[in-house]
């Protein structure tokens, strides 16, 4: 029987791994919601009301996980045992945490200053970051199996995500 | 749907029952009805041959309750007891609803939820919408000739949980069983992507009489997808009529109207807000009770620039869905714009500015959202085969969390998360020994828990004493496939629960909900007892039709003693509906739920199977 502890790879039917195909991944959300969704369900008993709520929670939980390259590293690493513990380890290279700071003394003056084109330059540069960052996560994750590496590359992402927001806070803030 | 063969004597052999399903568009200004007949959707209408229904209840002193037009045209002579435009007010405090001020009534403050003092007593924001609902169900059974199985209920998308909880208590206030509530612009789209075969990214832009709502939605064969949903739950056509209301006042040297006279006024800077549309210029005449005269003319080149900050004040939340949504304007494929307040030329000009391109206007922004509702409520009355349906994946507005020690909030679930959704946060103790933990449930997106929304409190007791860190209690948000939330938390050692329905601390509790539906039947206490016991048969109709239908698809997933069990269960349960206890029925319905419970997992299971192998097995039905 299929229960809704099986691994997200397996539910949707994908190797489990972190290059994945996309276009695979949402096909099977879709065929997989499409046959469990509360809206196939809303003239029947109960019981399979209950159901289909679970079972429509957990794919959506599933593909929210895997369809995002931060998200998908982060739950490879909880799979084979590895805890990222965003908050508790600190251990970063200096040179990272240095461009960290640099990153925020910069986002402190743009919100400082309104300035909405310092703003989307930030927010360019850590896209750009990202996706340096993300390769290297598959290369860790995939290729060398260096999970602490990989656990690294999970905080570092973390930070950009976080400095992200914050940006995007900042940018909707001058709007209003 | 495939004819089904079944084959056991003495039952039921219609396959194809035609459930009765309405979607309704409970709107601040007006409401509408619809269904879908002969797989053609209309809205439906009252005597009069009208299908707008203006949402205004009128309490008369001699108890009469009047709905609609009728009520409209009382509001001038007895505004205090005549209420218009009720939804502003669910699921609100009186501090968070505007214009209190020039509202007429006698406003209780009440905890949660702000109450009007009528002439036929106290009266909840839900009661009023409730005489609207049932005002528009009993018109329905009138056309359809019956009694509905279900409804699907619109709602602003940017409605919080409050304000959907109050939404779906006036629905059961007012005998409605809820099939689902859909967001207006979602609703919107179904209608408007299935009438043009709509592929792509598309925004609704849905600015109804008191709520604005902007969604961004991917359109594919077979798929909706709400990418990002923004709005403003408390701006709409109301406060353009609010800014020209307060214009005649200034330019006619009017100070302080009397509750009447505002009230008239505010109905004639709607017929000119409505006419400035058609018209470059609209004079504006009337005689007020101490004889004032109002004699203005007004320029639609001047209302619009009156009401220019409200026009740009729906921009603010288009710009955040898209960035929500990682889109440009220009991404959008086209703009479908819902709501009688898009009919003013100067908010589609705006619109039209900001995207690039020319809203589209072919559909009529009243009836739209009802014929969506409509269309959605046939499906999920089980009216359609499965091959047909559509896929509606729908989003949170609003980021839901837990208050943090300093006043500051927890998100764990964020805005437009694709629901239902669970996601579980844990928390820790702060002090050694301490045996119980208070929660505080918010939604908003600010950052301190005073600028959000509190829905909820409770606590958690029963923790085992240990050093300040040690406990670990899990908090799990559910959200449901109505946008509706519910908490649990358990502490992970010792499995100490406690759950708690995010509902009573502002919406209404249940047993008041209980005595109000008694109180409606007070004067009929049989029609009470014989519409239980009718429900009740029913479902256990409903219940035991789906099961069929489920065995004669798949009724190999049970062996020989499995299969008997079960057809013991619905013949017991059949017997029993037959019978005039309501309460006994009930009693084997959920006796039954129980036992087919293993039969619908498996049922699950093996579809989600072939869904991962790709299969498509056409005489499958769930």
């Amino acid at each position: 029987m299929l229960d809704l502890k099986q691994d997200y790879f397996a539910l949707f039917g994908l190797p489990t791994g972190f290059a994945i195909d996309m276009d695979r991944l949402e096909q099977a959300y879709l065929d997989i919601q499409g046959r469990v969704h509360p809206d196939r369900f809303a003239h029947l008993s109960d019981a399979d009301k209950r159901l289909s709520m679970q079972w429509a929670t957990h794919a959506n939980e599933a593909f929210r996980t895997l369809k995002s390259p931060l998200t998908r590293g982060q739950y490879l690493l909880e799979l084979q045992g590895v805890d990222p513990a965003f908050e508790t380890n600190t251990a970063m290279s200096s040179d990272f945490l240095m461009e960290q700071m640099e990153w925020r003394e910069a986002l402190g003056e743009a919100r400082e200053a309104a300035d909405e084109e310092v703003l989307e330059d930030l927010s360019r540069r850590i896209r750009h970051a990202n996706r340096t960052l993300i390769e290297q996560l598959g290369e860790e994750l995939d290729q060398k199996r260096d999970l602490r590496a990989a656990a690294d590359t999970v905080r570092r992402l973390k930070f950009l995500e976080k400095l992200q927001h914050e940006i995007n806070d900042a940018l909707t803030a001058l709007e209003s | 749907m495939a004819l089904l063969q079944i084959s056991e004597p003495g039952m039921s052999t219609a396959p194809h029952q035609h459930r009765l399903a309405v979607g309704i568009d409970l709107g601040t200004t007006n409401s509408l009805v619809a269904t879908v007949r002969n797989g053609v959707a209309l809205c439906l209408q009252d005597d009069d041959g009208k299908v707008l229904l203006p949402s205004v209840v009128h309490y008369l002193a001699d108890g009469q309750i009047v709905v609609g037009r009728k009520a409209q045209s009382a509001q001038a002579v007895d505004p205090r007891n005549t209420i218009v435009s009720v939804k502003r007010f669910m699921g609100r405090g009186l501090r968070d609803v505007s214009h209190v001020e020039t509202m007429p009534y006698d406003f209780v403050d009440a905890e949660g939820m702000v109450r009007l003092r009528t002439v036929q007593g106290v009266k909840s924001p839900v009661q009023v919408s409730a005489e609207i609902l049932k005002d528009l169900r009993v018109r329905a059974e009138r056309s359809l000739g019956g009694e509905l199985t279900g409804a699907v209920i619109t709602v602003p998308a940017y409605f919080d949980d409050a304000q959907r909880q109050a939404t779906k208590d006036a629905a059961r206030l007012a005998g409605l069983n809820v099939l689902r509530l859909l967001n207006e612009p979602t609703a919107a789209a179904i209608a408007y992507g299935l009438e043009n075969a709509s592929e792509g990214t598309y925004a609704v832009y849905d600015l109804g009489g008191g709520t604005f709502d902007i969604s961004i939605l991917r359109l594919s064969r077979g798929v909706f997808e709400v990418v990002a949903t923004n709005g403003d739950a408390s701006l709409g056509g109301d406060d353009f009529d609010h800014r020209l209301f307060c214009w005649i006042l200034d330019n006619a040297g009017i100070s302080l109207p009397s509750d009447r006279d505002a009230r008239r006024l505010l109905m004639k800077a709607r017929e000119v807000k409505e006419r400035l549309s058609l018209d470059e210029s609209v004079s504006i005449r009337m005689t007020l009770e101490r004889g004032d005269e109002v004699d203005l003319a007004i320029d639609r080149s001047v209302f619009v620039e009156i009401t220019r900050p409200l026009v740009a004040k729906t921009l603010k939340p288009v710009k955040k869905a898209l960035r929500d949504a990682g889109l440009e304007p220009g991404d959008v494929k086209g703009v479908v714009m819902v709501g009688g307040a898009t009919r003013m030329p100067h908010v589609q000009q705006a619109v039209g500015e900001f995207f690039g391109q020319t809203p589209l206007t072919n559909l009529d922004p009243d009836t739209v959202v009802a014929i969506g509702a409509a269309i959605q409520a046939n499906v999920l009355a089980g009216n359609r085969a499965a091959e047909d349906e559509w896929l509606l994946l729908d989003v949170i507005p609003l980021s839901l969390g837990i208050e943090t020690m300093g006043g500051l909030v927890e998100k764990i679930i964020p805005r437009n998360a694709t629901i239902p959704t669970a996601r579980a946060q844990d928390f820790t103790t702060f002090k050694d020994g301490q045996t119980a933990m208070a929660f505080h449930v918010v939604q908003g997106e600010r950052e301190l828990v005073s600028a959000c929304r509190s829905l909820a409190r409770f606590e958690l007791r029963g923790i085992p004493p240990l050093v300040a860190g040690a406990a670990r209690i899990r908090v799990t948000f559910q959200v449901d496939a109505d946008g509706l939330l519910s908490v649990s938390a358990r502490e992970l050692t010792t499995g100490v629960e406690a759950r708690v329905e995010v509902k009573p601390s502002y919406g209404l509790a249940d047993h008041e909900i209980a005595d109000m539906l008694k109180a409606g039947f007070e004067n009929a206490r049989e029609d009470m007892e014989l519409r239980g016991l009718r429900e009740q048969q029913v479902e256990a109709e409903r219940v035991v039709e789906a099961t069929m239908k489920a065995l004669d698809a798949d009724g190999d997933l049970l062996n020989t003693n499995e299969r008997a069990e079960l057809d013991a269960a619905i013949a017991s349960l059949r017997a029993t509906a037959d019978g005039q206890d309501s309460r006994a029925i009930k009693i084997q319905l959920e006796a039954f739920n129980r036992a087919s419970n293993e039969f619908a997992s498996r049922r699950m299971d093996k579809s989600i199977r072939q869904a991962l192998a790709g299969q498509r097995i056409d005489d499958l039905r769930i």
